[in-house]
């Protein structure tokens, strides 16, 4: 803690040199008195740990034997550490008893990249015809978009099971992909980024003879590559995370992905201490995926946070 | 240049209108001309609704045309059985509606029972989640703070993981004898057995006061009732296992906010601050008069857009309760499923997504109607 604090107070002390370079990146007020700052740093060191413990405590748990989680549920360091609960889902022991994990993997990887990939070329189309193709209905189609990007996925749940249902596409794979690839708010992002596009790129392409599909295809789309890239991770995110749909398009186990899986598996027993290292092991193992696009590609996390706030 | 396309257009439009339920036949005449003239020689028309039919098509089928069916399915009484279009499912009019909203019964005060619990889940998820939100926000914004952008990413990262994943984390925690009854205990604190524990938090502290005996509650409040519940129940608060729904909720969604907040604390003109500062400002004038209103758009946002989260909770019910216990963690979202899903009560389930459908979207109306006024009035005065 005081380590913390000297350190603060070189920098502290160092700044008034560097003023000019660094002017927008001093405070406007002066810095608190030092002991407002111990205390401050111990409340923001509370706060984070407040958000990693949970996590910390899912790492170690996964490493405990069942009595160890139920008797330390505390303990950052396991007892007797052992990976029973990883072997198991692994399926390099004897397989745990209703807890397919392999498959659900399987079904989630399928599911995702055919997902993100449908997304992002059908939400770039569509938000390039929005953004720069004159055709008759244009507007009443955006319009359709900003409505549908209000319509609140939760009050589908029976709606989407009945239209499956009455295609004979329940509980199968297509009934759990093609209603997810297109998605309203991916149309959105890519019509914004078309639209802050040059139209003077496209020009040049067109008075060299290059139809619509080719301008779209070769001159423009691979200017958009930061919008695409978000809106692969947003997409792949979203669709590896999906909970709701695939629990009203599937019912039968070989369908189960890693979200209906896990939220079956989980919410059988209200009892403590029922196989907690298998299921916190299983819920860290199906968060790794998105943690390391997480923590790859922050920055386009970031702006699909401030993307939900930018108004239409 | 816009003008003239659109004066074009609508040359074809007015022709074309009145024959457009037959338009086969006209479609090789003049209007074919005053189209591709319009469209100019590109095509673009054509490949407009090429790049879009996608969309339409999978929008339309799997979210246009559900809200149709479910709405003729929510006049039915169907248990998923038969083809419900086909004339043999008994078609009983807005009894799904009335049974929910004016008929005492069962189904009434499950409705109301959920209803209940999701306004107290919004009464608590919204201001708590903004204020932490806002706090973490200012916190990271703080310009010589070590490790902002640690603390940054700290704070994100339980809103983009899976629900289903931190809703088993959080089962974990707060077992019976789990991790927080465990640091409970280290203050002289018995932590309840969380998952299992229907009382309502207002009626433990309206009880502890001895204003009212939780186990037999009498007079005013038992006596009258709304919608099937008594005002007591009504008024019992949240149970102490909705409570936890409510702390993961704002747990997993202050990041999110927090990057808006922050991105909305970084557009304060500096100049702003700096002649604050230079009139001499402290830290809590700087932030009640200078950054709070700043902020006030962005505040509205965040309120607005957790209120219409909230009412969609879902996932995490259907992991940490399904309902249970004594249907005090039931929301009108997860009792839609259930009374289709679980008990083959379609038309029923239907109604109750119909009248979520409504509300949520009233909310996001009056949000979209508030930000729109806003963004005028600026642009005026600029």
């Amino acid at each position: 803690m005081t380590a913390t604090g000297t350190a603060t107070r070189d920098r502290g002390r160092r700044s008034p040199g560097g003023r000019v370079a660094h002017d927008r990146g001093r405070p406007v007020l002066s810095r608190f008195a030092l002991p407002w700052r111990l205390v401050g740093y111990a409340t923001v060191l509370g706060l984070g740990l407040l958000y990693l413990l949970p996590f910390v405590l899912q790492l170690a748990t996964g490493f405990k034997t069942d009595p160890d989680a139920a008797a330390h549920p505390l303990a950052l360091l396991p007892t007797t550490p052992t990976t029973a609960a990883y072997q198991r889902l692994l399926g390099l022991s004897q397989a745990a008893d209703g807890v397919p994990f392999l498959r659900w993997l399987g079904n989630s990887t399928l599911v995702a990249v055919l997902v993100t990939a449908g997304r992002v070329l059908f939400d770039s189309l569509a938000g390039y015809a929005l953004a720069r193709l004159r055709f008759r209905g244009r507007s009443v189609l955006f319009g359709f978009v900003l409505a549908v990007m209000a319509v609140p996925g939760v009050a589908l749940l029976i709606p989407k099971f009945l239209v499956l249902n009455a295609f004979g596409l329940f509980d199968t794979y297509t009934g759990m992909i093609l209603p997810l690839l297109v998605d309203a708010a991916g149309i959105f992002i890519m019509k914004q980024f078309f639209e802050s596009v040059p139209r003077e790129v496209e020009e040049a392409a067109r008075v060299d003879g290059a139809g619509v599909f080719r301008i779209f295809w070769s001159v423009v789309l691979p200017m958009a590559r930061p919008a695409l890239l978000t809106l692969t991770i947003l997409s792949f995110q979203g669709s590896w995370n999906e909970f709701t749909h695939f629990l009203v398009s599937t019912q039968s186990g070989q369908y189960e992905t890693l979200t209906t899986g896990l939220a079956r598996f989980v919410s059988g027993g209200l009892g403590g201490g029922t196989q907690y290292p298998l299921k916190l092991a299983a819920a860290l193992l199906s968060t790794v995926p998105v943690a390391a696009l997480f923590f790859c590609f922050q920055r386009y996390f970031v702006s699909d946070a401030n993307a939900g706030a930018v108004k239409e | 240049m816009p003008i003239r396309t659109m004066r074009a257009g609508a040359v074809p439009r007015t022709t074309g209108s009145p024959g457009a339920p037959d338009s086969a036949p006209g479609e090789s005449g003049t209007t074919a001309k005053a189209r591709a003239r319009r469209a100019g020689v590109r095509g673009e028309g054509t490949w407009g609704w090429l790049f879009v039919s996608p969309m339409v098509l999978v929008l339309g089928l799997f979210l246009v045309l559900p809200i149709l069916m479910a709405l003729w399915v929510s006049l039915l009484h169907w248990d998923g059985q038969s083809n419900p279009f086909s004339g043999q499912a008994d078609f009983v009019g807005l009894d799904n509606y009335r049974a929910l909203l004016t008929q005492d019964g069962l189904d009434r005060t499950l409705f109301a029972t959920a209803l209940r619990n999701n306004v107290y889940y919004v009464l608590l998820t919204v201001p708590l989640q903004t204020v932490l939100a806002l706090g973490l926000a200012l916190i990271v914004n703080q310009r010589l703070l070590r490790g902002r952008g640690a603390l940054r990413t700290t704070f994100f990262f339980p809103s983009v993981t899976s629900s289903i994943a931190v809703s088993t984390v959080f089962l974990f925690l707060f077992q019976g004898s789990g991790s927080v009854n465990t640091m409970l205990s280290w203050i002289g604190i018995k932590g309840p057995n969380w998952f299992a524990d229907p009382r309502g938090v207002l009626s433990l502290i309206l009880g502890g006061l001895g204003i009212v005996d939780p186990e037999r509650p009498t007079g005013v409040l038992a006596d009258h009732s709304a919608l099937g519940l008594s005002w007591f129940e009504w008024l019992s608060g949240p149970s102490v296992a909705m409570c936890t729904l409510i702390v993961l909720a704002v747990w997993t969604t202050s990041g999110t906010f927090m990057l808006i907040f922050l991105a909305a604390l970084q557009n304060i003109p500096r100049e702003l601050e700096e002649s604050a500062a230079m009139e001499g400002v402290n830290r809590r004038q700087m932030l009640w008069h200078v950054t709070l209103p700043a902020l006030r758009p962005v505040l509205f946002l965040i309120l607005t857009l957790g209120l219409i989260s909230t009412w969609q909770v879902f996932d995490q019910v259907y992991v940490m309760g399904q309902g249970a216990p004594g249907n005090t963690t039931l929301t009108p979202a997860f009792l839609s499923y259930s009374a289709g899903f679980d008990n083959a009560d379609f038309g029923q389930g239907s109604a109750i997504a119909f009248i979520l459908l409504a509300l949520i979207l009233i909310l996001t109306a009056f949000q979209r109607w508030a930000l729109r006024e806003r963004g005028a009035s600026t642009g005026r005065n600029r």
